[in-house]
């Protein structure tokens, strides 16, 4: 993409994984320059997992790795050691932004919490990304995207009414705690002009499992005493619960604000909707039994495209449940510009989902990954003090 | 020393729904001032719903509870956008503004000659933030889309629910508040570059894309190995076992996820290491993964003996990955969110001709600042701040004022008749009856401690 970059920041990034790497991810994309910490030899674990370019579980290899590193510089350094403090203090006097995602406790067993940083660096903003934050009596449970998602409460509402809680696709509340950490971190150095000084972000990885549930469920008992479940038991099409089956794949028509009842009935060509008793939103979840059969007579003669277009010319909401191919091959996302082609030394060529937003002045920009310790010379030598004997050194002392 | 990140910093909020007024939410418990900008003809449709004790009557646009989330804080004017005069006002509010939110379809601000085109000519600084279900280019950026049809177009309808199940879809509009992160944050990288550069700019949120970035994992097994994954309930076969099994009392569940042999092990002393422990096709991730249906059933005969909450503080004791799967009236209660203060308790006045909302909880951000508590304030009345914004910000004369109001371009009543909207009783006692809610406490003020 042309344009500025629309951000100038420096930033360290001890983070490894979904969630921190996210939020460096989106810093990168925009310009910020990321400095990439990772172990020594083994780096980042999220190197590790799956997918794999043609299943070969190589650690240059790993698509998750690829797709939320973008644009950032590895260095390998070994904060167990006292030289690898002493080095990741300089970087420290450098830098406007530290990231990690370590276990709480571990930057200050390190020698490096939030206090040590500032006396070096009082601009210094330190965004400290976990699974249950940095205090609260769960501060050192152990835990897994089901978990997080089961504490924060999304599990109990998702699933069948009489089934187990069932956990959302992929990793999706690690993104959504990763894009917060960014947001907040964006907000205090937005804030930092004021008087020069950082501050100490907590992002409760847990709580952006809460973040979706608060409108909807959460509402329904400070207000009303009501505990919201999961899907109900009957008539779950009408609360958009529910996928219909058409001709070749999933529908749902999205009844949200006024529906004129007697157009949709039109709309989907059925006399049998048309009924008065199905006219509110109050009568159709009391006969959301019957009002869910009947549509889904009147949707299985249909494909699932003729009839989203057909919803669009009506101006009814619809939806079309989508494949990760179809959304690979999508037209509007081609158009849109969102997904970028980027070459990689291991991997070769490859075409990456971007970031969800244009602007009209500044761009966002999508490179490619880092190899492990790949910029060890550049920052090392380039930036600090450092020789090219001293890396040698270093290296054998397992620092770097 | 406190100090608010946004201070400053000025918002016209045209929000509507979810995605739009949750953007906002964020930036204003953070200090920015958000001027939420409402037609008395359409207010935010976020208003109706989840109305205190279920009592539509009187005022009742501002006692939802999704409204109080959504727009605690936020100064409230009314204004009629499609009216001349409406117009003018509001020229004169983007001169004097930082950033206009908006998430309505994409012909709307076109159609009343307030798109960004026009809009930088008032204002040549002015960050206009758009939040649609597509974007703003491309072939679908026209079509209608909530929440809920976006959890479908991501593909994570199709990644998630049972093995053995079709797609399983949720009531909660997921990708109108995992986007509102989003728009929050370009918005913010706006106002840091316009600080650096001088310059505006137009920023186009896509939920789409929203949704789609964060399916990276799939979206690249098709790309690099043309696999299409699909849903797999709890299961990861790196991670055996793992899943949400039924615990003592009705409803009630516990995650577990058992990451390395060292956990299992732990998670069998726990158990009591029944002999079943000890076959040799539970021996290791891969057997465990192999064996995972026989597996869960064993567990579940654990887990059904012990309290959910006991089951989660047992097994992390003993290094064990498990939660409980909390419900919202567990979540307002447990000890650690409110040990980290995420519930905060606001208290609102009386008003006549409305119920009174009394004291109630509102959730702070998921995210917490050293320096910066947010902001967590009572909702504003509908027009509350139609004469600090019109008269003491913008300078228009008092009988100027009167005669917006008696032109009905701006008010304090809403028009409600003119726009049917759907607002039916919650009718918590029917919902339980048809199975759409778990549980239904006539006491809930109690429970939560909510008693004046």
């Amino acid at each position: 993409m042309e344009g500025e970059q629309a951000l100038c920041y420096k930033v360290l990034d001890l983070t490894h994984y979904i969630a921190g790497p996210y939020c460096t991810l989106l810093l990168a994309a925009l310009g910020a320059e990321v400095i990439k910490i990772e172990k020594p030899g083994q780096g980042d674990g999220a190197r590790r997992l799956g997918p794999f370019f043609k299943d070969d579980p190589h650690p240059e290899k790993s698509g998750l790795f690829l797709s939320l590193n973008h644009n950032k510089k590895s260095i390998t350094l070994n904060l167990k050691t006292e030289t690898g403090v002493k080095i990741f203090k300089e970087l420290v006097a450098e830098a406007d932004i530290v990231v990690e995602n370590f276990r709480p406790g571990v930057m200050a067993s390190l020698g490096l919490d939030y206090e040590v940083l500032q006396q070096i660096n009082p601009a210094v903003v330190m965004t400290s990304v976990s699974n249950f934050g940095q205090t609260g009596p769960y501060r050192d449970y152990k835990a897994t995207e089901l978990v997080l998602e089961a504490v924060g409460g999304l599990a109990y509402s998702t699933g069948d009414y009489d089934r187990e809680p069932i956990k959302y696709g992929l990793s999706q509340i690690q993104y959504d705690a990763g894009k917060t950490a960014a947001l907040a971190t964006m907000m205090a150095l937005y804030g930092r002009a004021q008087d020069g000084v950082g501050q100490h972000i907590d992002v409760p990885i847990v709580e952006s499992a809460t973040f979706p549930i608060e409108s909807l469920h959460m509402n329904s008992y400070i207000y009303l005493g009501a505990v919201s479940r999961r899907s109900p038991k009957i008539g779950g099409a009408v609360l958009m619960d529910k996928y219909l089956q058409a001709r070749d794949g999933w529908v749902l028509p999205i009844f949200y604000g006024y529906v004129d009842w007697y157009e949709f009935a039109r709309f989907m060509e059925s006399e049998e909707l048309a009924n008065p008793a199905y006219e509110t939103m109050e009568g159709r979840l009391f006969h959301c039994a019957e009002v869910e059969a009947i549509m889904a007579k009147a949707i299985e003669k249909w494909n699932k495209r003729e009839m989203y277009r057909k919803a669009m010319d009506w101006r009814f909401t619809w939806a079309v449940v989508q494949t990760p191919d179809e959304v690979a091959a999508c037209p509007h996302l081609k158009e849109t510009g969102f997904y970028t082609e980027v070459d990689h030394p291991v991997v070769g060529r490859l075409r990456f989902p971007g970031l969800p937003f244009r602007m009209s002045e500044a761009q966002w920009h999508i490179g490619r990954a880092p190899l492990l310790g790949e910029h060890n010379e550049e920052v090392y030598v380039g930036r600090l003090s450092y020789t090219k004997p001293d890396l040698v050194r270093l290296r054998g002392r397992g620092v770097i | 020393m406190s100090k608010m990140p946004l201070a400053g910093v000025r918002i016209i909020d045209l929000g509507t729904a979810a995605i739009g007024p949750t953007t906002t939410r964020l930036l204003v418990m953070m200090g920015a001032e958000v001027i939420k900008v409402e037609s008395l003809t359409r207010p935010d449709t976020v208003r109706f719903g989840s109305h205190a004790d279920d009592i539509i009557e009187g005022r009742f646009w501002e006692t939802g509870g999704r409204h109080i989330w959504s727009d605690g804080g936020k100064l409230s004017i009314t204004l009629d956008l499609e009216n001349p005069k409406g117009k003018d006002v509001f020229k004169k509010l983007v001169k004097v503004s930082d950033i206009i939110a908006e998430n309505y379809s994409a012909r709307v601000l076109k159609n009343l000659g307030l798109d960004y085109e026009v809009l930088k000519e008032i204002n040549p600084q002015i960050i206009m933030l758009s939040m649609r279900a597509f974007g703003s280019s491309g072939p679908r950026m026209h079509d209608i889309g909530y929440g809920w049809s976006l959890w479908a177009e991501t593909g994570l309808a199709h990644l998630t629910g049972y093995e053995d199940g079709p797609p399983k879809a949720t009531i909660i509009p997921f990708h109108d508040y995992s986007g509102a992160i989003w728009a929050a944050f370009s918005a913010v990288v706006a106002l840091d570059y316009r600080r650096r550069t001088g310059k505006g700019q137009w920023v186009d949120v896509s939920m789409y894309e929203c949704g789609v970035a964060q399916n990276a994992a799939a979206m690249m097994d098709y790309i690099m190995n043309q696999r299409v994954p699909t849903r797999r309930g709890n299961r990861n076969p790196a991670i055996a076992p793992q899943g949400v099994y039924p615990c003592l009392g009705e409803d009630k569940w516990v995650a577990i996820s058992v990451t390395s042999d060292d956990e299992w092990h732990a998670l069998c002393d726990v158990m009591g290491n029944p002999q079943w422990t000890k076959e040799e096709r539970f021996a290791n991730g891969l057997s465990r993964y192999q064996n995972h249906d026989e597996l869960d059933r064993l567990i579940g005969e654990w887990t059904i003996t012990v309290d959910h909450y006991e089951a989660m503080h047992l097994l992390q004791k003993a290094g064990v990955p498990a939660g409980a799967a909390l419900n919202c009236k567990e979540l307002l209660l447990d000890p650690h969110f409110n040990e980290r203060g995420k519930f905060h308790r606001v208290t609102f006045p009386k008003v006549e001709g409305m119920e009174h909302l009394g004291t109630r909880i509102i959730p702070a951000p998921h995210f917490k600042l050293s320096k910066s508590p947010p902001q967590v304030q009572r909702t504003k009345l509908l027009g509350e701040d139609n004469d600090y914004v019109f008269h003491e910000l913008l300078g228009i004369p008092v009988e100027e004022v009167e005669q917006l109001i008696a032109e009905g371009v701006a008010g304090t009543e809403p028009a409600l008749a003119k726009t049917p909207i759907a607002s039916g009783k919650f009718n918590p006692p029917a919902r339980k009856l048809l199975g759409h809610i778990h549980e239904w406490d006539e006491n809930y003020k109690e429970i939560l401690g909510l008693d004046e």
